[in-house]
């Protein structure tokens, strides 16, 4: 990893919401030149040229902007609108040919009072809590201890990165063995370190050992995503103030909790958006380690989804339990990104 | 106790630095062993990879390769006694296992598929995000914000809730198990990212250049061409690897929207099975076979990692 600092937190962090810098050319300035170009592109009567002289800027702007848009539009706003459509319905994708009746918000209704649905939010939330925190405080450790760039920090950091890189579905699959109870290298060098015997240490039948079996993989794979973005937020810090810390002889203790911390806060807050994100939508990892099993103690709110919504083939029902996660993401995000900025302004 | 940061007027003491480097070393071999085992594994024989307690030291064998590569079935020692000598290495291993090669898996399918749809939406997801970066760069787009915020808050939904009426719709457009429809999926998912990423780049590139350009008598698409895309190569080369990466581990659609022709290898390679379960030194041979490419990317390009995983929002 390069060493070079970045620049004021003002420009940083959450791009999220609202930073969207304008474009600073003004349309004056943008016509004066177009009339340049034009003149001179008429004067040089090379084939492009010809080819799109009629072309304004404006004009072009629109040509580039507009196939993403689109795109965007067919592939993901469309079958929103779909989905929410049919969430007030009873439509079942594996009857086509059946009248399809418009239910209102019954289907809204009835998630909201389904005990098998808080009990996947609550695994979903003990999911997310321990992931993030077991993330941060490790992925936070590791940033300040590279800090020190010790000898060789640059290489060792590189394997550090590695888990994240990888596909969770695969490697997930892969946990599965490692976590088998007899011949699993994990439940192996547990009882290795423990005394407790290996055949004890069933990671993914034990009801509740199941829960943390997703949540250590999930740890070893994105701990070093976290201690990216940290590293990156200690590396923001200027020098000079801990020069003058040290000036007025703060002790290395005061100079963490007072400058070290709450100078990274903003990037440890953004990690952790960004991972919350991420696991609340958590799919592929769980569904292929634990497939929610054993029973539903680890079924995660995708994994219910996509029983519900392809394997029950209740198409309405599902679309309006994804409609409700959706809302719940987008709201959660937005309330924090509020509260990030806030402490950014600090 | 002794906390002196790296930052210090004081630069952090021999000791501290030795201590940090032991934590730091111990941890990035533990979190690397999963991977070694894997690697491990994918050269064990069957019995080698179920043996308690797990086998460190083994005689390395290719059979996982052959399980991965070929289907197998069952026959009698008198039948195969019947055949011709072996051909080939896995020819040989199979018929001491009592069984013969009946054909190639799929593997070999699934893992081209992967590199078709992965190189395929890359390519386009690069492409519309160059020109709609460069577009909100450079031109003043009405709406520019909400357009921006738009195409990002595209990320938020979570797979499994846009994979129902995906399902629908390509069920209806005939897209289903195609490797169109995976490819325009993740160009959809990549694009936004890719137009984040790409507007940071040219962002940064200034448009002196361009009008220098444009005074020398280029058209704005020529002044683009050959002004703009040499200098953002390099922030093209740093999104094309983030959206190949997505490409090739993605999971839930690929899951939920192909079944045959145009699966694609992270779905597949959880199917491999033998007899009496997963066929677990095959297993690793294929997961060794798809990670390789992501662990070369990975160690090529470390030093773009930073600015992409943040969303471009850490500025070098």
């Amino acid at each position: 990893m390069t060493a070079r600092p970045v620049p004021p937190l003002a420009r940083d962090a959450v791009q999220i919401n609202s930073i969207v810098e304008t474009i600073q050319v003004t349309e004056v300035g943008l016509t004066m030149l177009n009339r340049t170009a034009d003149s001179v592109a008429r004067a040089t009567p090379e084939p492009l040229a010809r080819k799109v002289r009629g072309i304004s800027d404006k004009g072009l702007a629109w040509l580039f902007i507009s196939p993403t848009i689109l795109l965007l539009l067919a592939i993901n706003i469309f079958p929103l609108f779909w989905a929410i459509y049919l969430s007030f319905t009873n439509y079942r994708a594996n009857r086509p040919g059946e009248v399809v009746k418009n239910l209102g918000f019954a289907n809204y209704q009835r998630i909201l009072g389904d005990k098998d649905i808080w009990i996947a939010m609550q695994t979903t939330a003990h999911f997310v809590f321990w992931t993030i925190l077991l993330q941060t405080v490790i992925g936070f450790t590791l940033a300040w201890l590279i800090d020190r760039k010790f000898r060789g920090h640059a290489f060792w950091t590189t394997i550090i990165l590695v888990p994240m890189m990888l596909s969770p579905a695969v490697v997930g699959n892969f946990w599965r063995f490692l976590y088998e109870p007899q011949i699993g290298l994990f439940a192996y060098a547990i009882s290795f370190v423990t005394g407790i015997p290996a055949t004890h240490i069933e990671m993914l039948s034990n009801v509740s050992l199941a829960p943390w079996s997703i949540v250590i993989v999930d740890t070893w794979m994105w701990t070093p995503y976290v201690m990216l973005i940290c590293l990156a937020g200690l590396r923001s810090i200027p020098e000079y103030i801990y020069e003058a810390a040290e000036v007025d002889r703060a002790s290395n203790w005061r100079q963490f909790w007072s400058i070290t911390l709450p100078m990274a806060l903003p990037f440890i807050m953004l990690a952790v958006l960004f991972r919350g994100i991420e696991n609340f939508k958590m799919f592929d990892m769980v569904n292929l380690l634990t497939g929610g099993g054993p029973g539903s103690t680890t079924e995660v709110a995708s994994i219910t989804l996509k029983r519900q919504a392809f394997e029950s083939w209740r198409t309405g029902y599902s679309s309006a339990f994804a409609i409700i996660l959706f809302v719940a993401v987008f709201g959660l995000a937005n309330i924090y990104v509020k509260a990030l900025n806030k402490v950014k302004q600090r | 106790m002794s906390l002196t940061t790296a930052h210090s007027v004081v630069a952090p003491s021999a000791n501290s630095k030795r201590i940090a480097g032991a934590i730091i070393i111990a941890y990035a071999l533990i979190s690397i062993v999963p991977l070694l085992w894997i690697f491990a594994t994918s050269f064990k024989t069957p019995p080698d990879s179920i043996a308690y307690p797990p086998k460190i030291l083994f005689q390395p064998s290719l059979e996982g390769y052959c399980n991965l590569f070929t289907t197998r079935t069952r026959q009698t020692p008198e039948y195969i006694n019947s055949l011709g000598p072996a051909t080939t290495f896995c020819d040989e291993t199979t018929r001491k296992r009592n069984m013969v090669i009946a054909g190639p898996s799929n593997f070999l399918p699934r893992f081209v598929n992967s590199l078709i749809i992965a190189f395929g939406s890359t390519f386009c997801a690069v492409f519309l995000g160059t020109l709609s970066a460069y577009g909100f760069s450079r031109f003043k787009v009405p709406l520019a914000d909400d357009l921006l915020f738009f195409i990002l808050s595209t990320r938020f939904m979570p797979p499994i809730a846009v994979a129902i009426p995906i399902y629908l719709m390509y069920r209806e457009l005939g897209l289903s198990d195609t490797a169109l429809g995976m490819i325009l999926l993740y160009t959809a998912v990549n694009v936004s990212l890719a137009v984040w990423l790409l507007k940071g780049f040219i962002d940064e590139i200034p448009r002196e250049y361009e009008e220098a350009a444009m005074i020398d008598g280029y058209t704005r698409l020529q002044a683009f061409w050959r002004t703009v895309l040499p200098q953002a190569t390099t922030g093209i080369a740093a999104t094309a690897i983030f959206c190949l990466i997505f490409a090739w581990n993605e999971y839930a659609f690929a899951a939920l929207l192909t079944s045959g022709t145009a699966q694609t290898a992270p779905p597949f390679i959880p199917t491999i099975i033998g007899e009496g379960g997963q066929d677990w030194p095959a297993v690793a041979a294929g997961t060794t076979i798809f990670l390789v490419p992501i662990l070369v990317f990975t160690i090529l390009l470390r030093k773009q990692l930073l600015r992409g995983i943040t969303f471009g929002a850490v500025r070098k």
